[in-house]
């Protein structure tokens, strides 16, 4: 949430219109009954109920909760081409952590990779940063990101490239340009449309996929889903994956966008709560309202990909 | 296009703009949303409600001209930064249009910029004349251009400075 300095799309209920760095604050408004224990990691999650924990470098401990929601996130999907071990090629978290966090620009001249809602956002924030964005070249024949988003960034200048893609990031100690060209119909580089760019960053925005590591260990079921970033953890409507005390929401359970993600750890949490025999009335409300916010929320044609996703999932179709 | 460019052609944005008897009758919004993605905080954002989404979150913003004063304040809500106000009775020969702006520094009141269509590309200069910053807005300005009328729906934006955006 510190990175994301845009306003968040989606439904006034849920802070759509706040910008994601205010959004920490609002949920955490007016209650007491959530410790949060930053600089903690999990690394380790065992059948017996326990989950190992380390504070800091060295404070090691155990926990035994009755009931865990992960919601570990989603991590950045790479892309093989010759010069991406260089200096200089980044994937878009990294970009976003250095300038939104740290104050730290990346560069000068920026290629961006994949013209999803990630490359388009950190497109305008490079823009806003006072970066050059030299161009944002994308495989697919259209924008994946919201179009409002593209609009925003085409007026400042910077040329959306569809149907094009990167063919090699070319420098010595580190990238000094980055060579594009355009793809055809079957994906494939069409020769002499190769176009040398000169940029000393190249950002990767080609994808995110779920963070499944310690639900791996644990031996959560799951599959195989494109649609919803990869490997995903089979859920029931409530979020509750194949073992009995785990909960998913957010990107760990299926890719999707912001408001979905806030959604879903109120319904994770509320149907954790009345496993564990909190008042049912008050906990029934919010998982309908929840899961009603959802339907409602990928009801619309962006929202297909992840409806055909869920329905595989749920469904358990045999072609993982 | 639209949807490979992210550039809305005249066509797209033509068929956004209220008929040239409202258009003639003082300053008028116009929403360039194009696209059904969830999200609604335009039609609260609205004091006359003349904005509309509807049950289905995921509907194309429509307006009610009727109601619609000009007055801008949704411009700043729309998270797409996808609202603009058209005003084009400024004064001879020349129209106010308000856009959303999100770059340091912010322009100052007077200044004479260079005014940019959907594609970036410079148009015609333009005279700053207003400058909004209330706290409500949370760090989206709203700028106020002059500009000469054939370009009330064409200019979109201001041009960046170069490399460092040294404006």
């Amino acid at each position: 949430m510190v990175k994301q300095t845009h306003k968040f799309f989606g439904s006034r209920e849920h802070h759509a219109g706040v910008r994601g760095i205010d959004i920490p604050n609002l949920l955490l408004e007016n209650q007491d009954k959530v410790k949060i224990m930053s600089n903690t990691t999990i690394i380790g999650c065992y059948e017996d109920g326990v989950l190992t924990a380390v504070t800091g470098e060295d404070h090691y401990f155990k926990i035994k909760p009755q009931r865990v929601v992960f919601a570990t996130g989603a991590s950045e999907k790479f892309l093989a081409f010759p010069g991406n071990d260089l200096p200089g090629v980044y994937g878009a978290g990294a970009v976003q952590t250095l300038m939104n966090q740290y104050g730290v620009v990346p560069g000068k001249r920026v290629l961006m990779i994949g013209a999803g809602n990630i490359g388009i956002i950190v497109s305008y924030q490079l823009l806003q940063a006072g970066i050059h964005v030299a161009a944002v070249v994308e495989a697919a024949p259209n924008i994946g990101a919201y179009l409002v988003h593209a609009s925003k960034l085409a007026r400042g200048g910077v040329p959306i490239l569809t149907r094009h893609t990167i063919v090699e990031a070319k420098g010595t100690d580190s990238v000094q340009s980055a060579v594009i060209a355009q793809l055809d119909e079957d994906w494939q580089v069409i020769p002499g449309t190769e176009k040398e760019l000169e940029v000393d960053v190249v950002c990767l925005a080609v994808g995110l996929s779920p963070v499944l590591d310690l639900l791996s260990q644990i031996g959560c079921r799951r599959k195989f889903i494109p649609e919803l970033g990869g490997d995903v953890p089979f859920r029931d409507k409530q979020l509750k994956t194949s073992i009995d005390w785990i909960y998913v929401a957010g990107d760990t359970a299926g890719v999707e966008e912001a408001s979905v993600a806030m959604v879903e750890g109120r319904l994770a949490g509320a149907a954790a709560a009345a496993q564990l025999g909190a008042d049912s009335t008050e906990a029934g409300k919010i998982i309908a309202s929840c899961q009603a916010s959802l339907d409602s929320l990928r009801r619309g044609p962006v929202g297909a990909k992840i409806r055909a996703g869920i329905a595989k999932l749920e469904g358990g179709c045999c072609n993982a | 296009m639209l949807k490979s460019s992210g550039i809305a052609q005249k066509s797209d944005w033509e068929a956004k703009l209220p008929d040239v008897n409202r258009r003639k009758s003082g300053p008028y919004v116009v929403i360039e949303c194009y696209q059904k993605i969830p999200c609604n905080p335009c039609e609260g954002a609205c004091p006359n409600n003349a904005v509309t989404i509807g049950e289905d979150i995921n509907n194309i913003p429509c307006v009610d001209y009727d109601r619609c004063n000009g007055c801008g304040i949704c411009i700043s809500r729309c998270p797409g930064l996808a609202i603009f106000v058209v005003d084009e009775g400024f004064c001879p020969g020349f129209g106010k249009i308000l856009i959303p702006w999100e770059y340091l520094p912010l322009p100052t009141k007077g200044a004479v910029v260079a005014g940019v269509g959907r594609d970036g590309k410079e148009l015609c200069p333009a005279e700053v004349v207003e400058v909004r910053t209330a706290k409500n807005q949370d760090r989206t300005a709203v700028i106020g251009l002059k500009v000469p009328l054939d370009f009330v729906n064409r200019v979109r934006g201001i041009k960046l400075g170069g490399e460092e955006n040294g404006r």
